[in-house]
């Protein structure tokens, strides 16, 4: 859910773009990153662990953790807390450590 | 290859002050950062700060960021790379390699370098802590604060220190329901002032409780319930006292650990250091780490607040000016000046705990 009205802060939001998640057709804004896109679209799992294939979120949002890693556009082991929303972005769950093309 | 006199590494309110301070002196400066914008986690507060005027005491901590990055622009001594990772330092000749767009790098010689890096949320052990909705506390400010996403309906927040206590009240603002706030120690960690505002929002904070487990929803497998437990004098859980939040968040803000691999890279001499969130640097008054011309300011050195992350970024910004050479005259006055602010933050009974780690560290 976004927040439209806030007490102390304006968010200044970049302009409305289509992306797909797991092959579904969703909206976000351009520039905001891919984690946040996501969360208002009501997408909380983002990948599943390497071994156990568990459920895993966002931990820390700024790009330390390595929580978030999902495929973009083909490309494994994009950190998404950080990495821009842009037109027409293919986002992928991610499943296991990801190939290299 | 490119050349500068002093690289900033880091443009939150450390790596601010330090090119200010730097670059006022005289020095020509690089500011790196990895973001596409200045400013650090400063973005994300927006609470007052306390201290001096020193440290833009009543002032909002996006407000002081927003400053600070502006007069950084406006100086002509500071050059700033934006979207600019470095990920290595080579300590045979001492060059920065940078990331700067994607998959392509850049190698940079500073006759001095500030490490600024800031710190990193920790984690805490229980069953299931890898459920999406367990989130750092910053991190829930972030995409709150900076990207206006709610991250979602309930919140458990888990640690009574300031940042537990700040964003427990950030979430009210924004229309989030806090549930309670869980602290494992006996009393409150962070100041009362933040803790009288949550009180006051009819927040509950239960000391002496730690988290026991979490639950997944069966159908999307992120967060549902938590529950909690009552631990005794000894950090034992006690059973029978669970308590259980129907949440779809939880909040982790048990303390930060400093972003120190860039110091490890260089082969600064390391030293644990509980009191200031994990390894930190031994460094000097001038703030220079055992290898010469390198420098340490801000959470990276020791996990504080941001006020005297800024004296501490003023302090290695002039002390590496001078040692090239460059002072007007006003160095002894305006190093002195910041050593008292600094020891003024960390007076009194909240300072003891820096001033216990400090003592370990200062060489």
């Amino acid at each position: 859910m976004r927040i439209e009205k806030h007490p102390i802060l304006t968010f200044e939001r970049g302009r409305e773009v289509e992306f797909t998640f797991n092959g579904k057709k969703m909206k976000g804004f351009e520039g905001e990153p891919i984690a946040a896109a996501l969360h208002a679209n009501g997408v909380r799992v983002l990948s599943h662990s390497k071994k156990l294939h568990r459920p895993r979120g966002f931990y820390c949002a700024i790009g330390n953790c390595s929580s978030c890693l999902m495929t973009v556009n083909g490309e494994p082991n994009v950190r998404v807390c950080v990495e821009k929303l842009k037109e027409g972005m293919v986002i992928e769950t991610q499943e296991g450590r990801g190939d290299l093309k | 290859m490119i050349k500068t006199e002093v690289a900033v590494i880091g443009g939150g309110p450390a790596g601010l002050m330090a090119s200010l301070a730097a670059a006022n002196m005289g020095a020509n400066v690089t500011l790196i950062d990895r973001n596409s914008r200045l400013g650090g986690q400063l973005v994300k507060q927006t609470h007052m700060f306390f201290g001096s005027e020193k440290q833009y005491a009543s002032i909002r901590g996006i407000d002081i960021g927003k400053f600070l990055a502006s007069e950084v622009e406006k100086n002509p001594k500071i050059k700033i790379m934006l979207d600019s990772t470095v990920v290595a330092y080579y300590p045979d000749d001492g060059v920065l390699g940078i990331e700067v767009e994607e998959k392509k790098w850049v190698k940079m010689k500073a006759d001095r370098i500030i490490i600024a890096t800031g710190a990193s949320e920790r984690f805490l052990p229980f069953e299931n802590n890898d459920l999406p909705g367990i989130y750092g506390a910053g991190a829930v400010q972030t995409l709150m604060n900076e990207h206006g996403v709610l991250p979602g309906k309930n919140v458990l927040m888990v640690g009574a220190g300031n940042i537990g206590l700040i964003v427990s009240y950030q979430l009210m603002q924004a229309g989030v329901n806090v549930k309670a706030i869980i602290d494992a120690a006996p009393n409150i960690g962070g100041y009362w002032v933040h803790a009288s505002k949550v009180a006051r929002l009819g927040i509950p904070i239960l000391t002496s409780y730690t988290v026991k487990a979490a639950y997944p929803n069966e159908m999307t497998g992120a967060l549902e319930r938590a529950v909690i437990w009552k631990v005794d004098d000894k950090w034992q859980p006690i059973p029978g006292t669970e308590k259980v939040f129907n949440v779809d968040v939880m909040c982790i803000a048990v303390g930060l650990s400093p972003l120190a691999e860039l110091l490890w890279q260089a082969g600064c001499q390391m030293v644990y250091v509980p009191e200031l969130g994990g390894h930190v640097p031994l460094r000097n008054e001038n703030m220079e780490t055992t290898v010469p011309g390198i420098y340490v300011a801000g959470d990276v050195a020791g996990v504080e607040e941001a006020s005297s992350a800024m004296m501490e970024g003023q302090l290695a910004g002039l002390s590496a000016a001078k040692s090239l050479g460059y002072d007007d005259g006003s160095y002894e006055e305006k190093k002195n000046e910041v050593l008292r602010e600094l020891e003024a933050l960390r007076s009194g009974p909240v300072g003891e705990k820096i001033r216990k780690g400090l003592s370990k560290v200062i060489i």
